[in-house]
């Protein structure tokens, strides 16, 4: 096996196949960065609006619950399908990649904000209270207040959730995205070896998910002491 | 007319009624202290004045002025008149001594940064704070940390200061060095609310006292006439013990 290896080796390092391998890993790094940081900001605005106890929103609360816990209980290869089969007659002509990252944002904007939200609820009462009484509104206590002792609890689930999802990603593959996962799919079927094409994919996974979460348990070290 | 003047007021948290009528004023640059057993509604009456608990029925006047407080405008102008120094301190985590003692007067009251900053080192040499401007609350002792509420809560410049059992969560010798910073406050004609167990303290400092209890106040007056000579049978009882001790 180890000789058919090195025979291969030259042939599927060439450079249209490497072009080919980056492209792919641009593509998951794509979705997972576009549909996190997505998730990220409307996530937070949930986790924001979940908060609220004002009448007139109560309509959107239940929507926003609704949906958080819906999307969180729903596999992720189903929501591609269901996207897929949404968006394609409102849209006819949609690429593969959009409707994979739209489903990626689906379901991050659902976990993220639960993780955002316990994030908030970890800043005690006596905090929100002292800044009542001091006239503080809500934007400014959840800007002065509560957001900037909540980072340190939301940071580290929430890398920890990105890492996992970049593997998550691969499911894309189903729907026909080249995503790292099917680039190594058509690899293995131009006649490549698996462990070769498989292994190379492997260590694109490894490259994109290492740093973030070296960079999480730095964060996580950092906020901690701070 | 009185500074503040509390008419039958009541709360309940759920179906337990915490404050059943409560009647009571102070004069501009009083200070009441409210004494009486754990759970009389004393720490209840206090939250209730400043709008962080709701009352059921009853009317309070500042300055004459009734106070709207299901109103978001007129529980705005109260608490800028009005200032609250509680158990736990509750001093924002996030920031550094001189950013809790500054931030009000500098984002809610709009003041310029360096007149904020001035009159915050000037409050902060007063409780005593001068050499920890840059400190993390985390950092400080709670006598520390309280002292610096302490100044947050003056940094507003209130009419009227409560004192929510300020010296309860501290370590024994460190409830001194914050009841020497509150006597300091007590002839700079602040109305002050207090509540507490320092009997001795309240004694030297009030110029009146009112005994609590289940939710209401029963008896109110001189601080001699409440330790020495009170007529209810319940505060004869409180007193006795308290002072056993």
């Amino acid at each position: 096996m180890f000789e058919r290896l090195l025979e291969e080796a030259p042939l599927f390092f060439s450079y249209p196949n490497l072009v080919f391998i980056l492209e792919a890993m641009g593509r998951t790094l794509g979705m997972t960065v576009i549909g996190c940081t997505v998730g990220f900001v409307v996530g937070l605005m949930i986790a924001v609006l979940r908060r609220s106890t004002s009448r007139m929103l109560l309509p959107f609360r239940a929507i926003a619950i609704a949906y958080v816990e819906t999307f969180r209980r729903i596999p992720f290869l189903v929501i591609l399908f269901i996207v897929l089969f949404v968006i394609e007659p409102l849209m006819p002509g949609s690429s593969l990649f959009v409707i994979a990252t739209v489903s990626v944002c689906l379901i991050a904007t659902a976990f993220l904000s639960e993780v955002i939200r316990s994030g908030l609820e970890s800043v005690p009462e006596q905090q929100i209270e002292g800044a009542r009484t001091l006239n503080f509104n809500s934007l400014q206590m959840l800007l002065l207040v509560i957001l900037p002792q909540s980072w340190k609890m939301i940071l580290p689930p929430a890398a920890a959730f990105i890492v996992m999802f970049i593997k998550d990603t691969s499911l894309a593959s189903q729907l026909g995205v080249i995503e790292l996962t099917f680039a190594g799919k058509m690899l293995v079927n131009r006649g490549f070896s698996p462990v070769l094409g498989f292994g190379v994919i492997l260590v694109c996974y490894f490259a994109l998910s290492y740093p973030l979460s070296r960079f999480a348990a730095y964060l996580e070290k950092r906020l901690a002491s701070s | 007319m009185h500074h503040l003047e509390i008419k039958n007021l009541s709360s309940s948290y759920g179906t337990e009624k915490v404050l059943q009528g409560v009647t009571l004023s102070a004069d501009k640059g009083e200070v009441v202290s409210i004494i009486g057993p754990s759970g009389s509604g004393k720490s209840t009456l206090l939250r209730v004045l400043i709008g962080l608990t709701l009352p059921t029925a009853g009317d309070v006047f500042v300055a004459g002025e009734k106070i709207d407080y299901g109103g978001r405008k007129s529980v705005r102008s109260l608490r800028d008149k009005m200032s609250i120094v509680f158990q736990q301190y509750n001093l924002f985590q996030n920031m550094t001594v001189m950013g809790n003692v500054t931030i009000a007067p500098i984002k809610i009251k709009k003041r310029p940064r360096s007149e904020a900053k001035k009159h915050a080192a000037m409050l902060l040499d007063k409780v005593g704070m001068a050499d920890k401007h840059d400190a993390y609350p985390e950092e400080l002792s709670g006598g520390q940390q309280q002292r610096v509420a302490i100044a947050r809560a003056l940094a507003t410049t209130p009419e009227i200061l409560l004192l929510d059992e300020v010296t309860s969560a501290l370590d024994p010798e460190r409830v001194n060095e914050v009841l020497d910073t509150i006597r300091a406050l007590t002839n700079e004609g602040i109305t002050m609310l207090i509540v507490s167990h320092e009997m001795a303290f309240v004694r030297e400092v009030s110029t009146r006292v009112a005994m609590m209890d289940q939710g209401q106040i029963i008896e109110y007056g001189a601080p001699n006439v409440i330790f020495d000579a009170p007529t209810e049978e319940r505060t004869k009882k409180f007193v006795a013990n308290i002072l056993k001790h």
